[in-house]
């Protein structure tokens, strides 16, 4: 039976790895940067417990109407950008002004509310609440979430829509002419990215059964959740995997074994993002690769 | 009454703003690369200004030479090492790497210097005259005097001078310049090195009258970016204009909204000049 601590870090892990993922949609396949991703975590997250809390409505309905509340807010934002052919750093830009939009209407709003933050009503361990005392349960929870989303992703990657987000990823007026509806299939990428992160905002809730307004819609949770598709490899399928591994075991060592501040894993963070957009922009993933085709290819000749 | 006192501290805030937009926009407009840290490195030459004050009593005014040169290496510096491997890179990959590097200088300055938000008191700039019933905060008059004289200086430099009509010719063709033989990397450097200095500068003048902590960067980077989009990017004379605009526009919006909704306007603002007019009011790239 392994400790708490141990499940807490693979919870995390696989937290991170699932977020990546939903990014990784948008952000790797299709091309377009977000820095504000936590629009869509804070605003799922938000929907599914107001709606526990003063209607009644389980956690789990609440975090599919939280997934619908994102797509709708990724199809605005999403039509807002993409209409008026924003790209590049613009669009990221404009994805962090969106979330820090939202992060102001919820600080006015909950501050009256809920000074101290929106605590989650303690029910023990309840399947029907969406909590659980075990962390183990969250465990198995967060790894469905994984799975279904990398399969989702390995599935879209796959298809034809898969083919048509990396031509508009890697040459958007060429993908035009040949007849891609870029616009239309942009949307299609935002919408899929904002459900899946807006459903990780609702089971971070009911993970730490406490929401705070600078928290869920920060512009530290956009980065981290950008963070772990990039090092580990945008456009990949297992890169956000490998990327959450990487960075929440280096956060957790670091925490360990050097004297902590707050922010210091935010900085470790920034040293690895600086170091792997020079070193290797593809990412990890695509680092670890590299040698094992060496090493293919050496014996191949010998 | 209320309104001119708005107005009066607005056109102030937009001095300020204006020297560090424009340190923003001629590393857009040279480089092409978006500096997502602008906003730290204003923080580092907050706390330079702040930390000769406290440790050698040197006066906030006279530190902004050490402040600005500071800040000049630093930027060189990160140039050199961090942002030269990247040029060629996709757009998103500059703006990653710049957003590394400011939680990296952000998360240091919370190590090295803790939360908690620190103030200078000046003595001599305490005196604050009302002038028909409107109160004239002298460091805020002082530091929008500096900030035009500074932005007006660069402006000189970058028309009079040779190095300036090479960084110029840079930012207006890589190509042509290139032809002409003009050392890139020496401008890039230079260009990068000389946004950071202006931005030192400014850093150096709002500590007199803000508060600094590590976070303090945030508030002004977020500005400076809708001053720099609004007066087109990588335009010197529109990020003036503009920085005045929003400089004028915030402090006027402040008397009839909430403070936190003062902020969602400043947002706003940014969105819906990047969609409806990405160019700014007075069209980009013309440094």
């Amino acid at each position: 039976m392994p400790s708490q601590y141990v499940i807490h870090l693979a919870v995390m892990i696989l937290f991170f790895a699932y977020l990546g993922v939903a990014w990784n949609i948008l952000g790797g396949y299709a091309g377009q940067f977000s820095f504000g991703h936590a629009a869509f975590f804070g605003l799922g997250a938000y929907t599914s417990t107001l709606l526990h809390i003063h209607y009644g409505v389980s956690p789990w309905l609440g975090m599919v109407l939280g997934g619908l509340a994102g797509v709708l807010l990724g199809l605005g934002s999403g039509f807002l950008s993409f209409r008026y052919g924003l790209r590049g750093p613009y669009f990221a830009l404009v994805m962090l002004a969106f979330a820090e939009m939202l992060r102001l209407l919820f600080e006015t709003w909950m501050s009256k509310t809920y000074p101290l933050g929106l605590p989650i009503p303690l029910k023990g361990t309840s399947l029907l609440d969406f909590q659980f005392k075990d962390k183990g349960h969250y465990f198995y929870i967060v790894l469905v979430m994984l799975i279904a989303a990398t399969w989702l992703c390995h599935r879209l990657a796959r298809s034809r829509i898969g083919a048509y987000w990396m031509a508009i990823r890697d040459n958007e007026d060429a993908a035009e002419a040949l007849g891609i509806n870029a616009f239309a299939y942009k949307l299609l990428a935002m919408a899929i990215s904002a459900v899946l992160t807006a459903m990780g905002g609702t089971f971070y809730a009911q993970y730490f059964l406490t929401l705070e307004v600078n928290e869920l819609f920060g512009v530290q949770i956009s980065v981290e959740i950008l963070l772990s598709a990039i090092i580990g490899g945008a456009g990949t399928v297992f890169g956000p995997l490998v990327g959450a591994v990487a960075l929440q075991l280096l956060s957790e060592v670091t925490r360990v074994y050097i004297r902590a501040f707050s922010g210091f894993d935010l900085m470790i963070y920034g040293c690895v993002l600086i170091l792997v957009i020079i070193f290797l922009p593809q990412g990890l993933l695509e680092g670890m690769r590299r040698p094992y085709r060496a090493l293919v290819r050496a014996v191949a000749r010998a | 009454m209320l309104i001119l006192q708005a107005l009066l501290s607005g056109l102030l805030n937009g001095g300020i703003y204006s020297l560090v937009a424009v340190g923003l926009t001629l590393i857009f407009g040279v480089m092409r690369i978006i500096n997502f840290a602008h906003g730290s490195l204003m923080m580092l030459g907050m706390y330079v200004s702040y930390w000769l004050f406290v440790l050698w009593g040197v006066d906030p005014y006279l530190s902004l030479i050490a402040s600005g040169s500071v800040l000049f290496a630093v930027g060189v510096l990160i140039e050199a090492v961090l942002v030269s491997p990247v040029l060629e890179a996709p757009e998103h990959d500059q703006l990653l790497l710049t957003l590394g590097i400011s939680l990296v200088i952000e998360n240091l300055a919370l190590f090295l210097w803790k939360a908690d938000p620190r103030t200078v008191t000046v003595p001599y700039l305490a005196v604050a005259p009302m002038v028909g019933g409107i109160m004239i905060s002298s460091p805020r008059v002082i530091a929008f005097a500096v900030s035009l004289a500074f932005t007006a200086a660069l402006y000189v430099f970058l028309r009079r001078t040779d190095l300036g009509r090479a960084i110029r010719a840079v930012s207006q063709d890589r190509e042509g310049a290139l032809t002409v033989g003009i050392n890139m990397r020496r401008i890039y450097a230079l260009a990068f090195g000389i946004g950071c200095a202006c931005v030192g500068a400014a850093g150096g003048l709002v500590v007199p009258f803000y508060a600094v902590d590590p976070y303090v960067g945030g508030v002004f980077v977020i500005t400076a970016f809708v001053v720099v989009v609004l007066g087109g990017m990588g335009n010197f004379g529109g990020a003036l204009l503009a920085a005045l605009i929003v400089g004028l526009a915030e402090s006027v919006a402040a008397v009839f909204i909430p403070a936190a909704m003062k902020q969602i306007v400043m947002y706003t603002i940014f969105v819906v000049v990047l969609l409806f007019r990405p160019q700014g009011l007075f069209g980009g790239r013309r440094a």
